[in-house]
């Protein structure tokens, strides 16, 4: 089990995002989305600080993180791959191209390799059915993936 | 004069290497000295020819495609620029039959112009509507849309006009338009597409709804897997803002009107009205019980109108050309057009508007052409995880509401997936199970414990135990989420499941347990 120190001063930081945002109407997903971008994943120490400045409970700030598949509570990989699993791409061969980028980095869906390159997740859709399979690299979208283009990216992450 | 030559910015041509694209076109015109100018534009919705570059002759616009990075050397030495012959000559862009055949309506901008320019928007017949809504009573525009026949476009199919009838009516200081952009079904991708190509208009039908109902505030609530939409959509609300379409005075009225895009963070469920707005609010995306209904109590407890972005950008052309052009459409009680998005395994997939009425054969068949991978077609899933699987001998359904839900399917947001006869339907009705249980919210029990249970018992059938006892256990755990559950996640999730079961009873019979030896 990996512990994950974020760099940086996270309770100053997330406090500063807090009070940028809270003004907003419904402030808490604009808050922890800011946070993930800042720190790559949510650090446990921001919560009570969102808690107490959004004068919600510690549990209710819990319970919107932990809801939400978007949010991690450790540190991804340098690289994200995330691939299709829903019924348009299944339909153009996505269960094979699953198995085989398990099968090329050595892991399973929400795992990331021992090097740190890699996380691979699955996501239930990126509205490319008309062109599936499809993934995402870093927020970068690939598709009509084929048993190439897979390699490709999963050289690009690796490197 | 400066030739427009234009290279989408859609995702999906994002995907197939549009910006490679761009970029070798704009190094190789720049290399020539070529007077040309590159338009960004969304897509046309041809998506088995993307990246699709079209370049503005004086007989109109030509297009070429699929073009890959390494073909646009070629394609400038064959004339490209004044619409050249070449292997990737598509002929005229609006005489391609795929183009042709379709009624744009709300998509009539979309690939068209550059998403961005507000003058384009104007020119192509923005704002019109916008303007007409601004000399009228709210109660006339609220009259207005409920004649054109205007439905919820994101699946339940109810209508736009009666919805914010009943907000208009609603007391409140404070009224809010939201609009669902949380697109998470598999086979749909409209609403990503109108954002990309023509964000105007999905703001524009926002600030009519706020003009009828007495909302000054909106939002726009989309997914964090779609994020060259929120970019596009965000930009374009700055720029209506910085024109006044948008802020204290709408284009000048003295009634306002703002919006703000939000994202969402990966829970399906979301795109349910009501955990959609307990997601806006900050809270987890968990369903409500109605009533109350959100256009009495929704975002904050406000008067809240909730439509679908396809709903909301169908309402400018209603406004402009009135209710009866649009009713003119379609067929029965489903009026207007639709933009039927057509993916998965399947020759020409792509966005296909059109009035109600096509048969789904004509749409798999004809304009889909059949199969990508030359098989025959074993199934088509219609509206999303939550919607039937259709056989071959349901292919004379209409594409209408009412005459899929009496073949106990939905036409939900009008996505279809194709799938050919390698498909195992015992997979995908396991899947459905499985989706469910992933994105379940959890607070019914029907669909947060059915789900888990009916991968289970899919597994067990799929294992040959005691399969006519689980068919039976599964279509009757089927009929407990359909009737208990709380939302359409658990409550339709039957659908994909029991369609597949009824269609399909073969592969829910798979080959006996064999024996151990001895």
């Amino acid at each position: 089990m990996n512990i994950h120190q974020p760099r940086g001063d996270v309770p100053g930081r997330t406090l500063a995002i807090v009070e940028e945002l809270k003004g907003l109407e419904g402030p808490l997903l604009p808050i922890l989305h800011e946070i993930q971008h800042e720190f790559g994943y949510v650090p446990q120490d921001c919560l009570p600080v969102i808690a107490r400045e959004l004068n919600l409970s510690r549990a209710e700030v819990y319970g919107v993180f932990s809801f939400y598949h978007d949010f991690r509570e450790h540190p991804a990989g340098r690289h994200v791959l995330k691939l299709c699993r829903a019924e348009a791409c299944q339909s153009m061969g996505g269960d094979a191209l699953a198995e085989r980028a398990k099968h090329l980095l050595g892991i399973d869906f929400h795992e990331t390799t021992p090097d740190g390159a890699v996380t691979l997740e699955p996501v239930y859709c990126l509205g490319l059915c008309s062109c599936a399979p499809s993934a995402m690299l870093d927020g970068e979208v690939h598709a009509r993936v084929d048993a190439d283009d897979l390699e490709a990216l999963v050289a690009e992450a690796r490197r | 004069m400066t030739t427009k030559i234009y290279i989408p910015r859609d995702a999906a041509a994002l995907a197939l290497g549009a910006d490679k694209v761009a970029k070798a076109m704009e190094d190789a015109v720049a290399a020539r000295g070529l007077d040309v100018a590159i338009v960004r534009n969304g897509s046309r919705g041809l998506h088995w020819l993307e990246p699709l570059v079209e370049v503005e002759t004086s007989e109109g616009r030509v297009a070429y495609g699929p073009v890959k990075a390494r073909d646009v050397v070629s394609l400038l030495d064959a004339g490209l620029v004044a619409g050249g012959d070449h292997a990737l000559c598509l002929g005229k862009t609006e005489d391609i039959p795929f183009l042709k055949q379709q009624t744009r309506l709300t998509f009539a901008r979309c690939g068209v112009i550059d998403p961005l320019s507000l003058d384009d928007y104007r020119s192509h017949g923005g704002l019109r509507g916008l303007e007409n809504a601004i000399a009228m009573e709210p109660m006339a525009i609220v009259a207005q849309v409920t004649d054109s026949g205007l439905r919820g476009r994101g699946g339940a199919g109810f209508p736009t006009g009666i919805k914010w009838k009943t907000v208009l009516e609603a007391a409140g200081a404070r009224k809010y338009i939201v609009c669902n952009a949380d697109e998470g079904d598999s086979g749909t991708f409209a609403d990503r597409m109108i954002m990309e190509g023509d964000p105007f208009v999905l703001i524009e039908g926002m600030a009519i709804s706020g003009l009828a109902t007495g909302a000054t505030k909106g939002f726009i609530y989309t997914r964090s897997e779609y994020p060259h939409a929120i970019a596009t959509m965000a930009k374009a609300i700055e720029i209506a803002r910085a024109a006044g379409v948008l802020g204290p005075s709408v284009l000048g009225s003295g009634r306002a009107f703002d919006m703000e895009v939000r994202t969402g963070a990966g829970a399906y469920v979301c795109g349910e009205e009501t955990a959609l707005l307990n997601s806006l609010e900050g809270k987890r995306g968990i369903v409500r019980a109605k009533p109350p209904l959100p256009a009495h109590k929704g975002l904050f407890d406000c008067p809240t109108v909730i439509n679908n972005v396809i709903s909301l950008a169908s309402v400018p052309v209603i406004m402009d050309k009135g209710a009866v052009f649009y009713r003119d459409f379609g067929m029965g009680r489903s009026r207007g057009t639709i933009p039927i998005q057509i993916a998965g395994n399947v020759k020409h997939p792509g966005l296909f508007e059109t009035a109600f009425g096509l048969a789904l054969g004509e749409i798999i068949d004809h304009i889909g052409g059949g199969t990508a991978s030359g098989r025959p077609v074993k199934a088509v899933q219609v509206g999303g995880p939550l919607g039937a699987y259709f056989p071959r001998a349901l292919f004379d359904t209409p594409f209408d509401y009412e005459a899929f839900a009496a073949r106990d399917g939905l036409i939900g947001h009008a996505g279809i997936v194709v799938f050919d006869d390698t498909a195992d339907m015992l997979k995908q009705a396991r899947f459905a199970m499985e989706f469910c249980a992933i994105e379940s919210c959890g607070k019914c029990t029907p669909c947060r414990i059915g789900s888990t249970r009916g991968v289970e018992v899919a597994d067990k059938i799929a294992a040959g135990i005691e399969p006519e006892k689980n068919r039976e256990l599964l279509s009757d755990l089927c009929n407990t989420m359909k009737f208990g559950s709380l939302c359409a996640l658990g409550g339709f999730t039957p659908y994909p499941v029991v369609s597949a079961m009824t269609h399909f009873p073969d592969d829910f019979k798979p080959a006996p347990l064999v024996e151990a030896a001895e």
